[in-house]
């Protein structure tokens, strides 16, 4: 009975913070906007260094579009912990008698929710803009994959991040060299299915990001605590 | 202050006649490679280099665990020197690697599984010290010192892996070896012995430098805890 009372005291937490963090962007949206008007404009900023004609654009796709979700994700993440750190949210929320797993949590899944907002309406207005069709199961499943690891880990590095002095260039440089397996799992994996390759050829790439997701969460949910520790 | 370690003294002496025998062995005993000749030599090491700053990294990830676990700043010294030594060897081991693929590869640099990753790796590591130089709690950075020392260390297998899946043509000479490699090559008796001679030679480098670089960082933290105490 104990038992059961803790686990869903950790999930009211855990909803407590994603609804904060929803709440919050609902009122302002700074995030999103930023997010997704800096999207846009890699992008466009794509089409001019790469001539995105019709023929690079078949082999180009995948990679535009990770590139994108990339760098709009860095600037999310970093935003989305500095308002926590800045207004001594942060503080507040650690002396709250909660699992600090939860907090975690709750921060990674209001991240997560972020980055598919901007996703899904990214993902259409490249459709449009560049006349191919981006509604296709598999490439939803390997966004989904994708952003759950590259959430996972740059969550906890942003926590790192914005308690450093250098903290609005140190994030981009702490997360990408880690994320190297997702960026090239997610890259390949999305061209295989655009380009409708069978199965078994796009298989290995999405093993290998449910294997990075699973590794990742479970590391990074061990080690939150030790980075907001005082 | 305390002294230096009579023992410390040894080492380093053992370590620079140990190292010179090598470098004899490579020039003198280990016999011409067939077709590649004289530049093979640099695969002794080369090979010995990098194992070096792979010892380091991995050494960075326990001490960092350990440091976690029992919250001691000796481990975030530890950390700080393994990292700081291998960041140095593993990038001798990619210039060294660069002079060989020169001839034999006819390129100094391709974008093959072990070349990327090793890339990849010092940009990590560089990650790590400008995260350690961004933060002036002594505690706090060495926390988050050890959580992204934990982190590196767990994602250079996957980044290896994930490249590797895109072809490779880096030799393999230990182990099962890939006809695929180019410019590999099976080692004969005096070549093995040259071989795992400089590997146990630069071990014991990495062991002599550990050392000295712990020593220093205990002395730094030393110095910043007088300071402290002076301006307070």
């Amino acid at each position: 009975m104990k038992r059961k009372s803790q686990i869903a005291n950790f999930f009211r937490a855990l909803w407590a913070v994603v609804w904060k963090d929803l709440s919050a962007e609902w009122r302002s949206r700074e995030l999103l906007t930023a997010m997704l008007v800096f999207a846009l404009l890699v992008i466009l900023i794509f089409n001019f260094a790469l001539e995105l004609d019709a023929r690079a654009r078949a082999s180009v796709t995948s990679g535009v579009l990770w590139v994108t979700f990339a760098f709009a994700g860095t600037l999310g993440l970093n935003r989305s912990m500095a308002t926590e750190k800045d207004r001594g949210c942060l503080d507040g929320l650690l002396l709250a008698p909660v699992d600090r797993s939860a907090i975690y949590f709750g921060k990674a899944i209001g991240n997560l929710v972020f980055m598919f907002v901007v996703e899904v309406i990214v993902l259409p207005i490249y459709s449009v803009l560049y006349n191919i069709n981006l509604f296709r199961p598999g490439l939803l499943l390997v966004i989904l994959l994708g952003s759950i690891g590259y959430v996972a880990v740059g969550t906890l590095l942003s926590t790192m991040a914005v308690q450093a002095r250098t903290r609005d260039i140190l994030l981009p440089i702490l997360l990408f060299p880690l994320v190297v397996p997702i960026m090239i799992a997610a890259v390949k994996a999305s061209g295989g299915f655009l380009q409708d390759l069978p199965w078994i050829e796009v298989s290995t790439w999405i093993n290998l990001l449910i294997v990075y997701d699973v590794i990742f969460v479970a590391v990074a949910f061990m080690l939150f605590d030790f980075v907001v520790e005082e | 202050m305390e002294s230096k370690p009579r023992f410390l003294s040894i080492l380093d002496s053992i370590t620079a006649i140990l190292f010179v025998v090598a470098v004899v062995m490579v020039f003198f005993y280990a016999p011409l490679e067939r077709t590649m000749g004289a530049v093979q030599k640099v695969f002794y090491f080369h090979v010995a280099t990098a194992w070096v700053g792979m010892l380091g990294f991995m050494v960075a990830a326990v001490v960092g665990i350990l440091y976690l676990v029992k919250n001691e700043r000796k481990y975030d010294i530890a950390g700080l020197a393994a990292i700081e030594i291998s960041l140095v060897f593993f990038f001798i081991a990619i210039i060294l690697g660069s002079i060989w693929a020169r001839p034999v590869w006819n390129t100094w640099w391709t974008w093959d599984p072990r070349l990327t990753t090793a890339t990849i790796v010092e940009l990590i590591y560089a990650a790590y010290m400008m995260l350690r130089q961004g933060i002036e709690d002594p505690d706090r950075r060495a926390r988050f010192g050890a959580v992204y020392a934990i982190l590196g260390f767990l994602s250079v297998p996957l980044t290896f892996i994930s490249i590797r899946l895109l072809r490779t043509i880096h030799p393999v000479v230990v182990g099962n070896s890939d006809p695929s490699g180019e410019g590999s090559f099976s080692m004969t008796g005096p070549m093995k012995t040259t071989f795992f001679y400089s590997l146990f030679v630069f071990s014991v480098i990495f062991v002599d430098l550990f050392w000295h670089r712990v020593r220093m960082g205990k002395l730094a933290a030393k110095v910043e805890e007088l300071r402290l105490k002076v301006s307070a």
